[in-house]
């Protein structure tokens, strides 16, 4: 443990990384509910035209990043929203846009191909005193508003039609749920990298609802394990000297599939305390019988 | 005369350039209960979905509560019920997490939710008959549970008009028995319902006013009608009038 704490830079990747662990999948749950969960990949991509950009004009990378992801996030919004029959195509297009014009930038520029690995995988340690303030700025904002508006966007992305037959402000409850999918993606990308990026955004998700009845414990339960994720990640990285990026993710990955056995098996031995119930049209009112 | 809660007049909508709706007009004054009945395409859910603003209008208007629906904001004063739970999102939410939706409208955005909207959010509940319910993922619920839980929800805003899409399609008898008795309390409330429906069940003796949906057009306003034919037999609750032939492509939209 000495290890974060002897040095900076070790201290600063910890820092970067819990916030990014907590604040990703309190934003990922709603693309989960949406069944969005993997645009945060795609808006990833778009964000490495901005370093490329970024790159190429000498100004901060992560800077320009945001703004290239915050207009491809929208402009994927608009399409969703407008749209309806070559939705996924236009995504396709904006894809793979996106990383080939990264890396055609990132070429052109005089950074080395090192750099774009950085983005493209991660690299906590290399996290910056200024890195760090943006990502810990821009994380405990999206954390504040995903939190906050968590009724609002919760029926939102439960049925939008319903919200906006309530007269709430859908269509600017989805930008921000879009703007906060790229501020995500780029403060993650410092973390595990652009291909990773939704790893954190969704895998948390889906292991706590394994075991959850209720949105607002889904929730904290995500929080929780991305926070697991993110610390125990970077430990393992750092006593095993393995990539951080990747560890965190094969950390969150792992948990998913851990929980997934312990609350298969749980039911498995319910069933088999329980008599499988009788076929009846409306199910009974909450009955365990246990024999 | 009662206020007029909702006025559409010649109303015609369209989707893809192929007419759904042409020159309905359509007046429900406070306090009254109407169902609108028509075969499955007959453009009934689109009238209600215009009044709601969810599709828009090619042409004519529509009036809430006096004003027109663009400028129209006091939506706190309409619960809409959709015709089913949205296909099911990926993450699970209670019963209590759905119903408490329905504050939203009256509290807003910003605000969070307070003692009112806990008490709204129980009442209704209980209203419909789901008070254990609350704390159970909406996904185990049956067809019919999950009905009454999207009326619980639109009850928690305290609405004066209720507006719901087929409310009792492919829902159990003991559901549709309490669903009849949450509506028979709002409408004895003061409320005033508009609901489409296929078939009426239990809900047939609340109905004021029936309005028929034919081919885009309203061909029948004024009492429920009686069913005909093979309809009338008994455990055959199925109300859809016959306004003229029915040409063969009734069925097919």
């Amino acid at each position: 443990m000495d290890l974060f704490f002897h040095y900076d830079f070790m201290l600063r990747a910890l820092v970067g990384a819990l916030v990014i662990g907590l604040a990703a999948p309190a934003l990922g749950i709603y693309l989960v509910q949406r069944r969005l969960a993997l645009i945060g990949d795609g808006i990833g991509h778009v964000a490495l035209t901005g370093v490329g950009a970024g790159l190429l004009l000498n100004r901060s990378p992560v800077l320009v990043a945001v703004v290239a992801a915050t207009l491809g996030a929208i402009v994927i919004e608009l399409v969703r929203s407008r749209g309806r029959t070559s939705g996924d195509l236009a995504l396709a297009l904006l894809f793979y846009g996106g990383i080939a014009g990264g890396v055609m930038l990132v070429g052109l520029s005089d950074a080395s191909s090192g750099s774009l690995n950085a983005y493209l995988f991660g690299s906590l340690t290399t996290t910056s005193p200024a890195d760090l303030v943006t990502i810990a700025v821009l994380g405990v904002a999206l954390l504040v508003t995903m939190l906050a508006l968590r009724p609002a966007l919760f029926a939102v992305c439960h049925d939008e039609e319903y919200a906006r037959v309530s007269g709430l402000p859908v269509r600017a409850l989805n930008l921000l749920l879009a703007v906060g999918t790229a501020v995500t993606v780029t403060i993650a990308m410092r973390a595990v990298g652009v291909l990773l990026i939704s790893a954190l955004m969704v895998v948390p998700v889906a292991t706590a609802q394994q075991v959850t009845r209720g949105f607002r414990a889904t929730m904290a339960a995500a929080m929780a394990l991305g926070l697991f994720a993110a610390g125990a990640g970077l430990w393992v990285a750092a006593t095993a000297d393995t990539a951080p990026g990747a560890s965190v993710v094969l950390l969150a990955i792992g948990s998913f599939l851990v929980v997934a056995l312990l609350a298969a098996g749980r039911r498995a031995l319910r069933r088999r305390t329980r008599p499988a119930p009788a076929p009846v049209a409306e199910p009974p009112e909450h009955e365990v019988v246990l024999r | 005369m009662n206020e007029p809660v909702i006025q559409v007049a010649h109303a015609a909508v369209g989707y893809d350039g192929r007419s759904v709706l042409r020159d309905v007009s359509l007046t429900v004054t406070a306090g009254e209960v109407v169902a609108v009945l028509g075969a499955n395409g007959s453009g009934k859910s689109t009238l209600i979905r215009a009044v709601l603003g969810l599709v828009p209008l090619g042409a004519g208007s529509v009036t809430l509560f006096g004003t027109p629906q663009r400028r129209f904001r006091q939506w706190h004063r309409i619960g809409y019920v959709p015709q089913r739970l949205g296909a099911g999102s990926g993450v699970p939410a209670t019963v209590g997490e759905v119903v408490a939706s329905g504050r939203l409208a009256r509290r807003g955005v910003l605000r969070p939710p307070g003692r009112a909207d806990r008490e709204a959010v129980a009442a209704a509940l209980r209203a419909v008959g789901l008070a254990d319910r609350a704390g159970d993922p909406v996904a185990t619920l049956s067809g019919g549970q999950q009905q009454r839980t999207l009326i619980a929800r639109a009850l928690a805003g305290r609405p004066e008009l209720l507006v719901l899409d087929e409310p009792t399609a492919g829902v159990d008898a003991a559901s549709q028995e309490a669903f009849a008795a949450a509506l028979r309390a709002f409408r004895d409330g003061g409320g005033t319902v508009l609901l489409v429906a296929h078939e009426l069940g239990p809900l047939r003796p609340l109905i004021g006013r029936a309005v028929v949906v034919h081919q885009g057009g309203i061909c029948h306003d004024g009492a429920v009608p009686e069913p005909a034919g093979h309809h009338a037999e008994p455990g055959h609750d199925h109300v859809h009038p016959h306004c003229d032939e029915e040409p063969a492509g009734l069925w097919s939209m």
